[in-house]
C-alpha cells in the first residue's frame, strides 16, 4: 500500500529530475570538451537548435506535468478501497464540452509549434552564402572522410581544419556534401545538425564556428560494418592558425632524403594505386590523401592515434586495428614496413 | 447464455465476405502498382544512357482487346445470373481468349524490344521499370487467367450453377482491377512518359 | 479432444496409449483451421521470438556496456541489431497482434470463426515460414566474413549498401525474401479481418457497437494492407536490382538513394501504427474494466483512431529530415507529424477520463496499462521533439530515437501486450496466471524498462548516434551505457518470470471460470477456454457492452449510449 501511494509521485520527481538534468547538461558537457553534446552548441546552427529545443522542451515539460500529474492522481484518488460500496461507480460515456476543449488545445499548440518550427528550418536551410564563406568539400567513404578545398587546393582526410568565425569578421564554412560510396551523415552535434551525404544527390550544409578548439563528432548512417569507427575531428582555428596550417597543407609531400627507401617502396608496391602523396608518383583516389599525413592526430578515421606503432600495424594488417577496413593486408616484409613507416612519419 | 431480443423483424443484413476480400486484395495490389508506377514516373527521363522510350509503339490492338475482356467478362456474369450457364461459358472462353491475345501481343512486343531494341531489365532505368512495371501487371493476367481456366474447366465439367454467380462475380472483380490497372499503366507508360 | 481448443492435462482418454494421442493432439495444430488454435499458434510464436530477439538485445546491451569491447565482432554485431529489430516487427509485433486478433475478434463480434478459415491457416504458416527462413540465415549461405549471413544492414536496409556491389553476400537476400514471404501471409491475415468484421458481426452489433479492440484490428487491417505492400514492392525491386541486374536504386546507373528510402518510410512509418493501434484496442478494454466504468467518448475514441491511421500515412519522411530535402518538404512533414499528435493525444485523454470517477482494481493487466498511458504519453513527447525538423537534424539516429521508438514499442505496445497476456489467458486456457508472479514481473520490468530508456535519452542528447558497435572511451558516454546495459538484464529477468508464470499457471493455475474479472464484452459469455464453436446460440446485442446489460438488467448500456 505504502508503496503504490508514493509510485506516482515518485514517476513525477523523476521525470522533473530527468527534464532538471537536461538543462544542466551544457555546463557538465562544457568541462569536458570531448563529449559532443547537443546541448552545448558552439554555432549558430546549433545555437538555433538549442533555442528551439528548449522552448519545445518547455511546452512538452508543462504538457507532462499536467497529464502526467492528472494521472498520478487518479492512480491515488480512484483506487478501488475495501471500504468502497458494493455497487458500481457512475457510468460516464462523454462530455462534448470537454472532448471539444482538449481537441482545441492541442490544435492551438500545433500551430505554434509548427510556426516557430518552420521559422528555424528557413533559416538554418535556406541562409544564403555570403561572399566571405569558406567552401569546402566533403566526401564520404567507407569508412572515411575526404575534404577537399577547392579554392585552396587542399585535399585532406578525417580531420577538418576551419577557421573561427566571428560576428565581426564573419567566415563560415560552407560544406558540399558527396559520396563515393553509400549514405553517410556528417554530425558535429557542436557545430549543427546532421545532414546526410547520399551518391548522386549532393547536400550542402553550413556551419560558423564561434570559439577555437577541436570538435568532435561521427558519421550518423550506417554505411557498413566499419561504420562506428568513421569519426571527425574538426579543428576550429584562429585566423593565424588556420593560415598556417592552410600555407602547410598548399606543400607537396616532404623530401626526405634519407627515408627515400620508404618513399620507393611506397610508390612501387600497391600503394600508390589507392593513395595521393602530392610530388610523388602516387595519385591514387580510393584512399585517404597521404602527402601531410603527420599533421592529423588519428589515422583510420580515428579508430587509432597516429603513432609510428600503430602506423606499423595498420600498415601490416588493418583488421587489426578497424576489422573490415576496406584497405587490404600489404603483405610487405618487415623491412619494408618500417621503411614505408618512417618514410609516412616525415610527410608533416 | 441468453441475451436480451431486440427487433424481431430487424433486416440484419451484412455484405458477403467474398465481397469484403475482394475488395480488399484489391486494395492491398493496388498500392503495389502504386508504387511501381511511382517509381516509372519518377525515372522517366532519368536513364543516363541506353534506349529511351521512343522506341515503344503503342499497344492499341492489345489494349482493345484486354478493355473488351472486360465487357464479355461483365457479359459472362450476367448470363449465369440468368441461369443461361452455356452463354456464360461462352462469353467467359471469349474473355480467356482476349486474355491470352493480350499476353501474345505482350509477348510479341517484348521479343521485339529484347533482341531488335537491345532493351533489357537491366539495359537502363527505362529498362528496369518499364519490365518490372508491364511485368507484374502481365504476371497478374496470368493469374488471373488461370483463375479463369479453372472456372472454364468446372464449367466444361458441368459443374457450374446458377448458384455460384456471386462466386463469378467476386472473380470478375479481380479480373476488372487487373484491366483497371491496365488503363493506368497504358497511360502512365505509352502515353505521358513518351 | 474434438471439442476442446486447449486440453486440459489430464483428460487424455485412457484406452489409448500415450504416444499415439501425443501425435494426434501435435497434428491437429498443424492442420487446424479453427481461429483459436491459431491464434495461439501466433502467439506462441510471438513469444518465442519475443525470447530470441530479447536475447539479441542483451548481446547488444553486453557489447556495449564498456567503451572498445570485445563481446560481439562488428560484423556479428551489425546482424544482432538488424535481426533484433527486423524481428522484433515482424515477427514478434505483428504475430502478437494478428495472434489476439484472430482469437478474438470472432469471439467479441458473436461469430464462429473466422470468415476464411483455410486463409487464416495459410497466413499463419506463410508468416511462420518467412521467420524461420528469416533465422536460417545464421547458418545458411556463405557469410563473407565467416559469421553466417543473417541480414546485416540495419531493418531499414538502405540502398545503396544493400546492392549487389556493397553487400556481396546474401545477407540482404534473406532479409528481403523472408519479409516478402511473411508479407504475404500478413496481407492474408489482415484480408481476413476485414472481411469477418464486416460480414460475419451477430445480430445488433452494429458497427459502433463494437468493442474498441475489434475497431482497433479493423483499423490496422485496413492500414495493413496498404502499407506492408509497398514493403513487399521495394523488395521485390531490390531483388530484381541484386539478381537481374536492374537499376531501381543503383546510383551509378541513375537510379536514387532516396527512392529507396521514401518507399521503405512510407511502409515503415505507418507500421509503427499498425502495431500500436491494436495495443491501444487492448487497453481501451483492460482500462474499462478495471475501473468499473465504460470508456468515455467512445465515438471520438473510433474517430481518432481512424483519424490516426489516416494521418499517418502523411508523415513518413520525419525519418528523412536530414537527406537533404527542401525546406519546404521539411515544413509539411514537420506538421502532419505534429498533426498525427492530435488524435493521438485524444485518445490519452480519453483513457484518464475514463479512469476519473472509476474504482481502479490494480490487478496486472491494469498495472501494466496504467503504466503504458505514462508512457506512451512520455513517447508521444518525445515524438513530438523529433517532429521539430531543426532538432532532429541533432537527433536523428541517434540514441535519442531509439530511447523513443522504445517508448512507443516497448513502453507501449510491449506492455499492452503483456496486460492483454495476463487479461485473456484465463480465457485461452481456463487458468490465472498468478498475480504474486504478474507483480514482480510488472515491477521488474517497469524498473527495468526505465533505467534503461530513460537514461538513454541523454545519451542522444550527449551525441552518440545508433548502429555502432562500439564508441570512443573519452566521449562521456561509458557510465550511461553501463547503466543501460544493467537495466536490460532486469527487463529479461522479468520476461523469464512471465514465462514461468505463463507454462506453471498451465499446470497449476485456479480455475477461471467464464467471467474472472467481471468484464462485459461477449468472449466473456463462453466457456474458458471457449468450445470449437464458440457459440452455442447465436448472440443478439442492443449496446456496446452487452454483458453489462445481462448484469444490469435495470440499468442497461443501450439507454444511455451516444
Amino acid at each position: 500500500m505504502q508503496r503504490r501511494r508514493s509510485l506516482p509521485l515518485t514517476r513525477y520527481r523523476v521525470c522533473f529530475l530527468a527534464l532538471a538534468c537536461m538543462r544542466a547538461m551544457p555546463s557538465v558537457a562544457q568541462g569536458a570538451l570531448t563529449t559532443p553534446s547537443i546541448m552545448a552548441p558552439a554555432s549558430t546552427p546549433a545555437h538555433e537548435i538549442y533555442a528551439l529545443s528548449q522552448f519545445v522542451l518547455a511546452i512538452t515539460g508543462a504538457i507532462f506535468v499536467v497529464v502526467g500529474g492528472l494521472l498520478a492522481f487518479i492512480i491515488v484518488r480512484f483506487r478501488e478501497r475495501r471500504t468502497d460500496a458494493e455497487h458500481e461507480p457512475a457510468q460516464i460515456y462523454g462530455s462534448t464540452q470537454v472532448e471539444l476543449a482538449w481537441t482545441v488545445i492541442p490544435v492551438l499548440i500545433v500551430v505554434v509549434l509548427f510556426l516557430t518550427t518552420a521559422r528555424i528550418i528557413f533559416a538554418i536551410q535556406d541562409a544564403p552564402e555570403p561572399k566571405t564563406a569558406l567552401d569546402v568539400t566533403v566526401v564520404g567513404h567507407q569508412f572515411w572522410w575526404e575534404f577537399r578545398y577547392p579554392k585552396l587546393g587542399i585535399v585532406t582526410a578525417n580531420e577538418l581544419h576551419v577557421p573561427v568565425s566571428t560576428p565581426s569578421a564573419p567566415e563560415p564554412t560552407y560544406m558540399q556534401l558527396l559520396s563515393a560510396d553509400v549514405d553517410h551523415s556528417f554530425w558535429v552535434p557542436q557545430l549543427g545538425g546532421k545532414t546526410d551525404l547520399i551518391p548522386n544527390h549532393p547536400n550542402q550544409m553550413w556551419m560558423d564556428p564561434e570559439k577555437a578548439g577541436l570538435y568532435l563528432g561521427q558519421c550518423a548512417q550506417f554505411c557498413g560494418v566499419e561504420h562506428a569507427k568513421m569519426l571527425i575531428r574538426v579543428y576550429v582555428d584562429t585566423p593565424d592558425q588556420f593560415a598556417a596550417w592552410v600555407k602547410a597543407q598548399q606543400q607537396p609531400g616532404a623530401q626526405d632524403a634519407a627515408t627515400a627507401a620508404g618513399r620507393h617502396v611506397f610508390e612501387t608496391e600497391a600503394c600508390a594505386n589507392c593513395h595521393t602523396i602530392s610530388g610523388t608518383g602516387a595519385k591514387g583516389t580510393f584512399g585517404p590523401d597521404l602527402t601531410h599525413l603527420m599533421s592529423r592526430a588519428t589515422i583510420a578515421a580515428g579508430a587509432a592515434d597516429n603513432t609510428p606503432d600503430n602506423l606499423r600495424s595498420w600498415i601490416h594488417d588493418p583488421n587489426t586495428l578497424k576489422p573490415g577496413a576496406l584497405m587490404p593486408a600489404m603483405q610487405l616484409s618487415d623491412k619494408e614496413t618500417d621503411e614505408v613507416v618512417a618514410y609516412l612519419t616525415t610527410l608533416h | 447464455m441468453s441475451t436480451i431480443p431486440i427487433f424481431a423483424d430487424e433486416n440484419w443484413r451484412l455484405p458477403s465476405r467474398g465481397r469484403v476480400a475482394m475488395f480488399c486484395l484489391i486494395i492491398g495490389e493496388s498500392a503495389i502498382f502504386t508504387i511501381f508506377v511511382v517509381a516509372y514516373v519518377y525515372y522517366i527521363g532519368r536513364s543516363t544512357y541506353g534506349p529511351t522510350p521512343q522506341i515503344l509503339d503503342v499497344p492499341v490492338f492489345n489494349t482493345i482487346c484486354l478493355l473488351s475482356s472486360s465487357i464479355s467478362i461483365m457479359l459472362a456474369e450476367r448470363a449465369i445470373d440468368r441461369g443461361r450457364i452455356r452463354n456464360f461459358g461462352a462469353w467467359w472462353g471469349l474473355t480467356m481468349l482476349l486474355g491470352i491475345v493480350f499476353l501474345t501481343g505482350t509477348a510479341i512486343e517484348w521479343k521485339r524490344l529484347i533482341f531488335s531494341d537491345g532493351l533489357t531489365i537491366r539495359t537502363n532505368l527505362f529498362g528496369t521499370t518499364f519490365y518490372s512495371l508491364v511485368g507484374l501487371h502481365a504476371t497478374h493476367v496470368i493469374v488471373g487467367l488461370l483463375m479463369l481456366s479453372l472456372v472454364m474447366i468446372f464449367t466444361l465439367l458441368g459443374r457450374v450453377e446458377q448458384r455460384h454467380a456471386e462466386r463469378i462475380q467476386v472473380l470478375s472483380l479481380y479480373w476488372h482491377f487487373v484491366d483497371a490497372v491496365w488503363v493506368v499503366v497504358f497511360t502512365v507508360v505509352y502515353l505521358v512518359g513518351r | 479432444m474434438a471439442d476442446q481448443t486447449f486440453p486440459i492435462p489430464g483428460t487424455l482418454d485412457a484406452g489409448r496409449s500415450r504416444g499415439a494421442a501425443l501425435l494426434e493432439w501435435l497434428h491437429s495444430w498443424v492442420v487446424t483451421v479453427d481461429h483459436k488454435k491459431l491464434g495461439i499458434l501466433y502467439m506462441v510464436y510471438a513469444l518465442v521470438f519475443l525470447l530470441v530477439a530479447g536475447s539479441e538485445a542483451v548481446a547488444i546491451r553486453i557489447q556495449l556496456a564498456i567503451p572498445n569491447n570485445h563481446f560481439l565482432s562488428p560484423e556479428l554485431y551489425n546482424e544482432f541489431f538488424t535481426m533484433h529489430g527486423t524481428t522484433m516487427v515482424f515477427l514478434v509485433g505483428m504475430t502478437f497482434i494478428f495472434g489476439f486478433g484472430n482469437y478474438f475478434v470472432p469471439l467479441m463480434i458473436g461469430a464462429r470463426d473466422m470468415a476464411f478459415p483455410r486463409l487464416n491457416a495459410f497466413s499463419f504458416w506463410m508468416t511462420a515460414f518467412g521467420g524461420l527462413f528469416l533465422y536460417f540465415s545464421f547458418i545458411g549461405g556463405f557469410g563473407l566474413y565467416g559469421m553466417g549471413s543473417a541480414p546485416d544492414v540495419t531493418w531499414w536496409a538502405y540502398a545503396p549498401l544493400t546492392a549487389k556491389a556493397f553487400s556481396p553476400g546474401h545477407n540482404t537476400d534473406y532479409w528481403a525474401l523472408a519479409l516478402i514471404v511473411s508479407g504475404f501471409g500478413t496481407l492474408g491475415a489482415a484480408i481476413n479481418i476485414l472481411a469477418t468484421v464486416f460480414s460475419m458481426r451477430c445480430r445488433g452489433m452494429t458497427l459502433l457497437r463494437m468493442p474498441l479492440f475489434v475497431w482497433l484490428m479493423v483499423v490496422t487491417s485496413g492500414d495493413t494492407l496498404i502499407v506492408i505492400t509497398p514493403l513487399t514492392a521495394a523488395q521485390v525491386m531490390l531483388i530484381i536490382d541484386r539478381y537481374l541486374g536492374g537499376h531501381f536504386f543503383d546510383t551509378q546507373a541513375g537510379g536514387s538513394a532516396t527512392v529507396w528510402m521514401h518507399f521503405f518510410w512510407i511502409f515503415g512509418h505507418p507500421e509503427v501504427y499498425v502495431l500500436i493501434l491494436p495495443a491501444f484496442g487492448i487497453a481501451s478494454e483492460v482500462i474499462q474494466v478495471f475501473s468499473r466504468k465504460a470508456i468515455f467518448g467512445y465515438p471520438a475514441m473510433v474517430a481518432a483512431s481512424v483519424g490516426i491511421a489516416f494521418v499517418s500515412l502523411s508523415v513518413w519522411a520525419h525519418h528523412m529530415f536530414t537527406i537533404g530535402m527542401t525546406s519546404v518538404s521539411n515544413a509539411f512533414f514537420a506538421l502532419s507529424t505534429m498533426m498525427v499528435g492530435i488524435p493521438t493525444g485524444i485518445k490519452i485523454f480519453n483513457w484518464v477520463a475514463t479512469m476519473w470517477g472509476g474504482r481502479i482494481r490494480f490487478a496486472t493487466p491494469m498495472l501494466f496499462c496504467t503504466a503504458f498511458v505514462f508512457q506512451f504519453l512520455m513517447a508521444g513527447l518525445t515524438g513530438i521533439m523529433l517532429a521539430v525538423a531543426p532538432w532532429d537534424w541533432q537527433l536523428h539516429n541517434s540514441y535519442f530515437v531509439i530511447a523513443h521508438f522504445h517508448y512507443t514499442l516497448t513502453g507501449s505496445f510491449v506492455f499492452c501486450i503483456f496486460a492483454a497476456i495476463y487479461y485473456w489467458y484465463p480465457k485461452i486456457t481456463g487458468r490465472m496466471l498468478s498475480e504474486k508472479l504478474g507483480k514482480w514481473h510488472f515491477w521488474l520490468f517497469f524498473i527495468g524498462f526505465h533505467v534503461t530508456f530513460d537514461t538513454m535519452h541523454f545519451l542522444g542528447i550527449l551525441g552518440m548516434p545508433r548502429s555502432i558497435y562500439t564508441y570512443q572511451a573519452d566521449r562521456g558516454w561509458n557510465t550511461l551505457n553501463m547503466i543501460v546495459s544493467a537495466g536490460g538484464i532486469i527487463q529479461a529477468i522479468a520476461v523469464l518470470i512471465l514465462v514461468w508464470n505463463m507454462m506453471d499457471s498451465f499446470l497449476h493455475g485456479a480455475a477461471a471460470g467464464n467471467d474472472p474479472w467481471d468484464a462485459w464484452t461477449l468472449e466473456w459469455s463462453v466457456p474458458s477456454p471457449p468450445p470449437a464453436y464458440n457459440f452455442a446460440t447465436d448472440p443478439v446485442v442492443r449496446s456496446r457492452r452487452p454483458l453489462w446489460d445481462l448484469k444490469h438488467p435495470n440499468d442497461p448500456d443501450w439507454k444511455y449510449e451516444r
